[in-house]
């Protein structure tokens, strides 16, 4: 468990990293955390030629509201996404979230960015991003570029972005007026879910008039479920969706049916608690 | 009289070094000039091979890379063969596969280089050519007709098998009232030491003489066998053991990888080091239990048990573990087939069959937990089935003490022990009225609580017989060397080892007290064979019944000899003097001399002793129990669990254990020793599992995120208590404590999960570990 030799570089401005990432092609692999990417080059599961090292380039982990939004930079700490104030009152869906990311050794190290460039399907980050319409910011040399959290995730580990950009932000509408939910279920505390749900719903008047959500767990990525949130919004039983329309993940401890019914169980523990709230 | 320092809850003094960071580790140790290993490993289960190493060799920094036939140079293969189990089917072994691997992970070539990142890199350079042979993976697929062979040229992949019992188990179960039958499925996992393998050897031309460092449970044993191997006069051997991060057994059979190293050792005349990484330890560590079991048990009209029926399929692996064969773990299951209870006839057939699979082997409690989970499932399926209380049940089935010795029908002793104490105490410790008000209340509010019981047997601190008998070179005779300083403390040497779980500091509060000093003046060195007399090392919870035994004769015979030196300098007659708190004292107490001041004399001033005083300042005590093969301990486990009834998920709410291991050396090493067992027992119960997939039969748990061991957030409370009845066959007393709590979590989890899914008019669930999906269909909420 040693990675295969690769070249390293430590840039100090954006500018820098941005230049060394298109030099270096798609054999270039951006360090964040390395909370996941440093593990697979052990297991030599990844193995970049070049790893260049964003820990060093300042200004890219601020927390900040502009403008109603709430921007969040991709090398903040999950640790400190977790205790903000901000990310409290403007995006409390996150904080719950990531109390279930790991543990906080880990959290100290691990980045947002890191989360969302890696798009492992097990972690929560993404799906919140997809629940919270977020936008992802990225930059390259050639500039600045802007895409919806719900087209962002295109797979298994697969994203939109390429491979000489850099996850510069999240920016998050301010969502006054809506509860967040989020829970998972795990076989241990701070293991990857078997399954997870991040929703935010609108409600008034005691029901649910407007509602987002993201698995996380289930599918090789998180995505929008317009028909599961419609039947949310009309009061119908959004649960009984789910087996048509998702295509959940197999594996040796958690079979695709098991991820599929606790796909469920969290629908239907999430419609309950936020009615319950409304 | 000072206060007895056997029983004093005593912190250990090296747990303060090691959890400060000061333990010195396998990986801690460095030789000048060393070369770093790395091993190509087989990715298939079966497979024949050619390996092409040309372009391997020439990366910069690579030493060499050998295979099997460089290796057979210097090194004779090995085959496991053992007389208590006669036609054993177990071929010969080599350090590398020699064209055809029989597992996933088997190691088919050795890198050796300047750095491991550099072997790592070669090692992917070797060209290798797979072809994959069919292979063997689940146990019930092994003795099918047709099954693809394991070692081609074998007849049948049944690698040993007998029938076991006594009585008249027929007649029995056509004269029962009651039948009740289950068939469990056990899953492999495997033991995890936070520290992994490793080994780092030294040959020296010179001298002809070879170092290994090793992260193991039993140094002279490993010495016997690298010399064995390698073709050197054994005394030319030395294996050392230093600190050692833990063991449960994985630690104490001969790997191919370990006998590489010394072996490249030998043949390239440089230090060569191998530690082994996470992957590697979940994929070539030995793995242990599993096995399937169909079982019967016969009850009277009155609810007494008459007898068990059992067939046990365990799954051996590619090749039965080395020396001790993996077998013993399906003789150590059918021993523990109703053994907290009287019953008088008994038939287990046994199959022990080959795999595509790395080797099985002893791990903590061996086969225990799974006999002890079929008979207490057994036993509480009984009692259901009779509309009885499950304790009741078990209360009347117990063995009483004045029934013991005690001999079942698979040949199982016991003797001296007290479960009828051990079920009094647990009652108290856990206010089953309370506790069953609770449930109860839990339940009405829609909850599914279950609670388990489990009592258990274990067979501890196996005596010579256990594998003398099949001549197999395992040592169950130790030895303490105590020896004192001329500043008046004890140092002593032990054959048993420290592994992490303190024995040395009770070995030290034996000595304090069989001679007489204070025990923070005794320490206890283990592990390294130029020092540590003969013995057998750290296995079957022997520290304390057999290495207390042999510490215990040493302390006294030093005491002996020290008090016939001192009386001849105090012109006293020695048995009129007394050693306490380090002082030669007269008959009533008044000190003569110190030990300091005696030792003094004995080694710097000897013209000033009289003529003719021979006694030394060591005493050697060898220890050998002559009764009694084992040392059987008994205890009661209790588990209360929680079912998320929509997840499926179980947790253990709180867990209960009585133990009684005999005399207890220092209550904080047996209460730990029990806590870290139970929670051993709670991932065996619900969480441990190497999967292996059912049609390439690639191994899926090679990584610790795959591999789920419990947490600390998955221990619940858990609430011990001990009953005391000392061996009376020895002198300190004590029982083995090691593995006991391992051997009844599991069934106790197992019954508390059945108990809560019986309640919610569920089914019940029979594979361990318990897992989510189960739990949902016994439920019928999952398809």
């Amino acid at each position: 468990m040693t990675p295969a030799r690769f070249a390293y570089a430590r840039p100090t401005t954006l500018e820098e990293a941005l230049g060394i990432l298109a030099r270096g092609g798609e054999e270039a692999a951006p360090l964040a955390g390395g909370q996941s990417l440093m593990p697979m080059m052990a297991m030599r599961v990844a193995r970049p030629a070049l790893l260049v090292d964003l820990n060093r380039v300042a200004g890219l982990d601020a927390i900040a509201l502009e403008g109603g939004v709430l921007r969040i930079g991709a090398m903040a700490r999950h640790a400190a996404v977790l205790a903000h104030p901000l990310v409290a009152a403007e995006a409390p869906l996150l904080p719950r979230a990531l109390e279930e990311v790991a543990h906080p050794a880990i959290r100290n190290r691990g980045t947002l960015g890191g989360s969302l460039a890696l798009a492992d399907p097990a972690a929560e980050l993404p799906a919140c991003m997809v629940a919270l319409d977020a936008t992802i910011v990225l930059a390259s040399a050639g500039g600045e570029r802007r895409v919806p959290a719900a087209d962002f995730f295109q797979g298994l580990y697969a994203t939109a972005r390429r491979s000489d950009e850099l996850l510069l932000r999240v920016e998050i509408p301010r969502a006054a007026g809506w509860t967040p939910w989020f829970a998972e279920v795990a076989r241990r505390r701070g293991d990857y879910a078997l399954a997870g749900l991040a929703v935010m719903a609108r409600c008034t008047a005691g029901r649910i008039v407007e509602a987002r959500l993201g698995f996380c767990g289930v599918e090789a990525a998180p995505r929008r479920l317009p028909a599961v949130e419609a039947a949310l919004v009309a009061g119908e039983d959004a649960a009984s969706r789910l087996p048509a329309l998702l295509e959940p993940l197999g594996s040796a401890e958690a079979p695709a049916g098991y991820r599929l019914h606790l796909a469920q169980v969290l629908l239907r523990r999430a419609t309950e608690a936020l009615h319950a709230a409304a | 009289m000072t206060a007895s320092a056997i029983g004093r809850a005593m912190p250990r003094p090296e747990a303060r070094r090691l959890v400060a960071g000061g333990g010195r580790y396998l990986d801690d140790h460095a030789e000048r000039g060393e070369l770093q290993a790395c091993f190509l490993r087989s990715p298939l289960p079966h497979a024949r091979f050619a390996l092409d190493v040309a372009a391997a060799k020439t990366l910069p920094g690579v030493e060499a890379v050998l295979t099997a036939s460089d290796l057979a140079a210097v090194c004779r293969p090995w085959r496991t063969e053992s007389r208590s189990f006669p036609g054993l089917v177990s071929p010969r072994q080599a350090p590398l596969a020699e064209g055809r691997a029989t597992w996933q992970g088997e190691p088919v070539a050795m890198v050796l280089a300047a750095t491991r990142a550099i072997a790592e890199d070669a090692a992917e350079a070797i060209l290798a050519e797979w072809e994959e042979l069919p292979a063997v993976t689940a146990p019930e697929a092994a003795l099918v007709p047709g099954a693809p062979p394991v070692h081609p040229g074998s007849e049948t992949n049944r690698a040993w098998g007998a029938t076991i019992g006594g009585g008249d188990p027929d007649a029995a179960f056509a004269a029962a009232a009651l039948v009740v039958e289950e068939r469990l499925v056990f899953t492999r996992h495997t033991g995890v030491p936070l520290e992994p393998r490793g080994a780092l050897a030294t040959w020296e031309p010179g001298t002809g003489a070879l170092t290994v460092r090793l992260s193991h449970q039993m140094p002279h044993q490993m010495r016997l066998h690298l010399a064995e191997q390698l073709g050197l006069p054994v005394n030319r051997v030395r294996v050392i053991c230093s600190d050692v991060g833990g063991g449960f057994g994985i630690k104490m059979h001969v790997y191919q990888d370990e006998m590489a190293v010394a072996a490249a050792a030998r043949l390239l005349g440089r230090p060569v080091r191998w530690v082994s990484d996470r992957m590697e330890a979940l994929l070539a560590d030995i793995h242990a239990r599993e096995h399937v079991v169909t079982a019967r048990m016969a009850v009277d009209a009155e609810g007494r048990i008459l007898g068990f029926d059992l067939h046990d399929l365990q799954g051996l692996g590619a090749y039965s573990v080395y020396p001790r064969s993996s077998t013993v773990e399906a003789i150590s299951v059918v021993r523990s087939i109703g053994a907290p209870y009287r019953f008088a006839h008994g038939r287990a057939r046994v199959d022990s069959v080959l795999q595509n699979k790395v080797a099985t082997g002893q791990y903590r409690a061996v086969g225990a937990p799974v006999g002890c989970a079929v008979t207490e499932r057994l036993v509480d399926k009984a009692a259901r089935a009779r509309g009885e209380d499950p304790l009741a049940f078990r209360a009347r089935n117990l063995l009483r003490t004045a029934e013991m010795p005690w001999v079942n029908p698979f040949g199982a002793a016991q003797h001296g022990m007290d479960h009828h104490a051990v079920l009094e105490t647990a009652k108290a410790l856990i206010d089953l009225p309370a506790l069953q008000a609770e449930i109860e209340a839990g339940r009405a509010a829609g909850r599914l609580l279950g609670l388990g019981l489990a009592f258990t047997v274990e067979y501890t601190a196996s005596g010579p017989a256990v594998y003398g008998a099949g001549h197999v070179a395992v040592a169950a005779t130790d030895t303490v060397v105590a020896t004192l300083e001329p500043t008046g403390e004890i140092s002593a040497q032990a054959s048993i080892t420290e592994i992490g779980q303190g024995i040395t500091q009770g070995l030290a509060q034996v000595l304090a007290d069989a001679v007489g000093v204070a025990p923070e003046a005794v320490r206890v060195g283990a592990g390294d064979t130029q020092a540590a007399p003969h013995g057998g090392g750290a296995w079957a919870s022997r520290g304390a019944a057999i290495g207390g035994e042999a510490a215990w004769g040493a302390g006294r015979a030093l005491r002996a000899q020290l008090l016939e030196a001192a009386g001849a300098l105090l012109q006293a007659a020695p048995d009129s003097l007394d050693i306490r708190e380090g002082v030669v004292t007269d008959a009533a107490g008044a000190a003569r001399m110190t030990l300091a001041e005696l030792g003094t004399l004995m080694l710097f001033r000897g013209h000033e002793m009289p003529k003719g005083v021979t006694p030394g300042l060591s005493a050697t005590f060898h220890y050998r129990r002559e009764q009694d093969v084992t040392l059987a301990n008994n205890g009661l486990q209790a588990a209360l669990v929680e079912i998320d009834g929509e997840t499926g998920l179980v947790r253990v709410l709180r867990h209960w254990m009585v133990g009684d291991c005999g005399r207890v050396l220092n209550p904080l090493l047996v209460d730990g020793q029990y806590r870290g067992g139970v929670a051993q027992g709670i991932g065996e119960a619900l969480l441990e599992a190497c999967r292996y997939d059912a049609e390439s039969g690639q191994f899926l748990s090679g990584t610790l995120a795959d591999y789920l061991l419990p947490m600390a957030t998955d221990i619940p409370d858990i609430a011990l208590a001990h009953v005391e009845v000392p061996y009376a066959g020895s002198a300190v007393g004590a029982k083995g404590a090691g593995e006991s709590g391992t051997c009844g979590a599991p069934a106790a989890i197992l019954n508390a999960v059945n108990d809560a899914l019986l309640a919610a008019g569920g089914g019940v669930v029979t594979e361990l570990p318990i897992h989510p999906v189960a739990v949902l269909r016994a439920l019928g909420r999952l398809a």
